[in-house]
């Protein structure tokens, strides 16, 4: 593979460099535009009218009083979908709107398009609807019982009559966690005036939209365009689709484009939530500190539709024993079927749950066997030439376990906390914990995660480069959420080709092909591998027509002689390079969920230093401190900053963020209730970045960015039971959980 | 009513018939699109601006109650193109990912440091605890400050 190629003299702002964000400027400057920022000429409002109940049949509908209000343009229901009625991006089973029944708080029953917001917002109050309460089902266990089974993913591996002498069972449960970005849904739709339309809304991968919108408006591929628009954040919220349809509806229905905005309670109702999980676990190891065998049960909160459940539970069980040695395994996944809120994608994908779990089972086991808790995962490490537990494949690539965990062992520890202002203790200003009351811990946990999309998926991503007058354009349709690929791509561009000048262009669904998904790690090695391959093919096409042996961003080099310059070539003739680049490939499992199932894996450890007030339960994280796998740091300043945000989010779900759903309502759809980390929740991070070279990634380059969410999570959680004796098999660990 | 406000030191009118915030107003009438709205409670500080001065959430002030005052936004924080040193230093720090905070912390951050040109970190971590980011763990933004502040206070 030509993963490592330069040419020429180094050029700025090339791979390796901190090189800042291209859109960095506007969005300072406050120019930058998101997808609540667009306008567009004659345009009507949007609004939706969601039910407030998890279950219940509709006994009564009637839009009417709406329709006969002054500027109200159009009313749409289950009865007026043109085409395919169901949406979903792995099993269409979400009705674009309510079909009779509520499955959910918050499902869209009908939809309106108004001259203004106001106007469209007591329209949608104005429908007349009764409901039929159903009972709602919204406990994991209950939906087995019933067998409500969206998917079961299984890893049988091993000999069920084997058993080892040390056994430790328990019960882990995680919460709803909401990506809570900042940006909340908005978009347009645009019709076209020839039948299709254009949409602009939130997205993570534009083409897996555009095939459901295809299918439920009733037109034909080249009719709908999916534009990317400005983003506030995605974190798996964006992986479905969330009013992209209604928009494309309502500006058909009426011929003018048609712009929602959604407020914070409503952007909780409109996107899917990381999988609530209870996970029932038993180890088995031997008294010289293997692990012998993992029975692990996983129930995943899917909600009241598919959306991609399907795949998380497959990566749940896929990573349920670690990056660990065990040749016994024997896991049950299920992703089950509720009327609580539809869950999907959320940073980590299925990892963060088993992840907290199989980590806490680890402590416990080294605790039985008086072992410590790092010399044992040490022990039991895998890297190249071992087989993944839960599949049985040969690791290929590098998987650096026992580094991450040896160089987080060796970062230094905070001294003793001695003061007394009270942002430095638990609880913050307003809580009066003196000094004397805080109780120190210190735990750590390993991180374990697939890179880019696993189980035979076809995966691939294109890209076009350009040369232009001045430089390179880069065409693609790999979302930038604000992680920094956009950054990333032009650096591998300029270290190829030599030339500075470069951009990215991000095309509609129209002008290029997919770059599947901006999740899964993937976007800097399949968008960033199609940039390498594209912009390579390009230089040896201008080499060969120029008989040229280097580029820059002057021109075209035979020796030291300039051939032709940029504008030079430009008249010449276009010059431009298209690649549709594909990772290796993987496997379906077998029916033991055996096989080569996945492409590549990341590792990363995290050691959390708390602060606990034991009598009021509460937590400071004082540190954290973690090692990542990443191949090749591409940009160092863009890897820092999704190490330190991830590990964030870890920290929130450690600790404090919880969406609380209660009979399937939600009860704290807004930023006062739900408590997401503030600059004074952050701790100090440090980094250490281990830095062994992917075989496919380009320059080496591996993703990484969901890794630090897995391993933040469980080490907090360590580092309080740690402090606490206290055995803690949920999160976030709330204050009761403490001092009760 | 008619409102008018002193943005960025324009004079600036716009019409509201019901209860309306000063946030609504800049962003639906006067289409200043940089003051973000995240929350509309008070919780998030991507609506920041100074009014008659003073650092507010603009989602929790009544546009009527701006009525005549100056108001700055973060369109009004870089000047005769020039960036402001701390947009300069978000970019350069990595303070920047999907930048939905950024105007909030730009208002919030200018303002802190007018103020205070040296603070220590936990006065840096108090004054911007009413903005929320979810991207960058709040590292770049500190890193950001920090660059500013002068050498002998560190
Ligand atoms: S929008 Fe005003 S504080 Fe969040
Ligand atoms: S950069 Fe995205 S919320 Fe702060």
């Amino acid at each position: 593979m030509t993963a490592r190629t330069q040419t020429g003299s180094k050029v700025r702002k090339g791979v390796g460099e901190s090189v800042p964000r291209p859109d960095g400027i506007p969005k300072v400057t406050g120019h930058f535009a998101y997808a609540s920022d667009l306008y567009a000429q004659d345009m009507l409002w949007g609004a939706a009218r969601r039910a407030p109940v998890a279950h219940a049949g509709v006994t009564h509908l009637d839009v009417a009083p709406a329709l006969a209000m002054a500027g109200v343009h159009a009313v749409l229901t289950y009865d007026d979908l043109p085409a395919k009625r169901f949406q979903g991006q792995i099993i269409t089973d979400q009705p674009v709107l309510a079909d009779g029944t509520i499955r959910y708080w918050g499902e869209v029953v009908a939809i309106v398009a108004a001259d203004d917001p106001t106007t469209a917002a007591e329209a949608a109050q104005a429908i007349e609807v009764a409901y039929e309460p159903l009972d709602p089902l919204t406990d994991v266990d209950e939906a087995l019982a019933r067998d409500e089974v969206l998917r079961k993913a299984v890893s049988y591996r091993g000999d069920r009559e084997v058993h080892g002498e040390v056994v430790v069972e328990a019960t882990y449960e995680t919460a709803t966690q909401d990506q809570a970005p900042l940006g909340n849904e908005a978009g347009i739709a645009v019709p076209d005036g020839a039948g299709g339309v254009d949409v602009y809304g939130p997205t993570q991968w534009t083409h897996v939209d555009h095939e459901q919108l295809v299918d439920c408006l009733g037109l034909r591929p080249e009719e709908v365009r999916v534009h990317p628009t400005g983003l506030g954040g995605a974190f798996g919220a964006r992986e479905d689709l969330s009013l992209q349809t209604h928009l494309c509806l309502l500006a058909l229905r009426t011929g003018r484009p048609v712009r929602m905005v959604f407020g914070r309670e409503e952007s909780f109702a409109a996107h899917v939530k990381r999988h609530a999980a209870r996970m029932y676990y038993r180890h088995e190891a031997d008294r010289a500190g293997n692990l012998i065998r993992v029975d692990a049960k996983l129930l995943l909160d899917g909600g009241a539709y598919s959306m991609t459940s399907p795949a998380v539970v497959a990566n749940a069980v896929g990573f349920a024993v670690g990056p660990y040695r065990c040749p016994n395994v024997f896991v049950d996944g299920y992703a089950l079927r509720t009327n609580n809120p539809p869950s999907g994608a959320m940073r980590g994908f299925g990892a963060v749950q088993t992840g907290f779990a199989v980590e806490s089972q680890m402590d416990r086991v080294a605790a039985e066997l008086g072992m410590d808790p790092l010399e044992f995962r040490l022990k039991n490490a895998i890297g190249p030439g071992d087989v993944l537990a839960t599949t049985g494949q040969l690791i290929t690539e590098p998987l650096p376990t026992r580094e991450v965990i040896e160089s987080v062992r060796a970062m230094p520890l905070p001294d003793d906390e001695t003061s007394t202002d009270a942002r430095e203790l638990p609880g913050g200003t307003g809580l009066t914990t003196p000094r004397s009351a805080v109780v120190r811990g210190v735990g750590y946990a390993v991180g374990f995660k697939n890179l880019a999309f696993s189980e035979g998926f076809d995966d691939y991503a294109e890209a076009r480069i350009t040369l232009t007058p001045v430089g390179l354009d880069i065409h693609t349709a790999a979302i930038e959420v604000g992680q920094g690929m956009v950054t990333v791509l032009e650096q591998i561009a300029r270290s190829v080709t030599g030339i500075e000048d470069v951009r990215v262009i991000f095309d509609d669904t129209s002008q290029i092909g997919s770059a599947g998904s901006t999740s899964a790690s993937r976007q800097t090695q399949m968008s960033g591998g199609a940039v390498l391959k594209a912009a390579e093919k390009l230089r040896d096409e201008l080499f060969e027509y120029f008989g040229a042996d280097a580029l820059s961003s002057e021109g075209m080099w035979r020796g030291s002689q300039l051939v032709a310059s940029l504008p030079e070539a430009c008249l010449d003739r276009d010059f431009s390079a298209h690649v549709r680049h594909r990772h290796q490939g993987s496997e379906e499992p077998d029916e033991n969920g055996q096989g080569n199932l996945h492409v590549d894996f990341a590792v990363s450890a995290h050691r959390a230093v708390v602060d606990v007030d034991p009598v009021l339960g509460l937590v400071r994280v004082v540190k954290i401190d973690t090692a990542q796998d990443v191949g090749f740091a591409l940009n160092p300043m863009s890897v820092i900053g999704q190490i330190e945000g991830g590990t964030m989010q870890g920290i929130g779900l450690a600790v404090m963020e919880e969406l609380i759903v209660d009979h399937g309502i939600v009860r704290n759809p807004n930023f006062t209730d739900y408590l997401l980390p503030t600059f004074l929740d952050a701790p100090p991070i440090e980094a250490v970045l281990i830095e062994q070279p992917s075989s496919w990634g380009p320059f080496g380059a591996k993703g990484f960015a969901e890794l630090p969410t897995i391993s933040s999570t469980p080490a907090v959680v360590a580092a309080i039971r740690n402090a606490t004796g206290k055995a803690l098999t949920r999160v976030p660990v709330r204050p009761e959980d403490i001092a009760l | 009513m008619n409102v008018r406000l002193i943005v960025n030191g324009e004079v600036l009118n716009a019409e509201v018939t019901t209860p309306i915030s000063l946030l609504k107003v800049l962003r639906d009438e006067l289409h200043l699109l940089g003051t973000k709205d995240a929350c509309e409670q008070g919780e998030c500080g991507s609506c920041s601006v100074l009014l008659d001065g003073d650092l507010v959430c603009s989602c929790l002030v009544m546009a009527a109650d701006a009525h005549d005052l100056p108001v700055t936004t973060v369109e009004g924080i870089a000047s005769d193109g020039e960036l402001h040193p701390l947009q300069q230093a978000l970019i350069d720090h990595g303070g920047v990912q999907c930048g939905f905070c950024t105007p909030g912390f730009v208002v919030a951050g200018a303002d802190l440091l007018e103020r205070n040109p040296s603070p220590t970190s936990g006065e840096i971590r108090e004054a911007l605890s009413g903005n929320l980011c979810r991207c960058t763990g709040y590292g770049g933004i500190e890193r950001a400050i920090q660059s500013l502040i002068e050498v002998e206070e560190r």
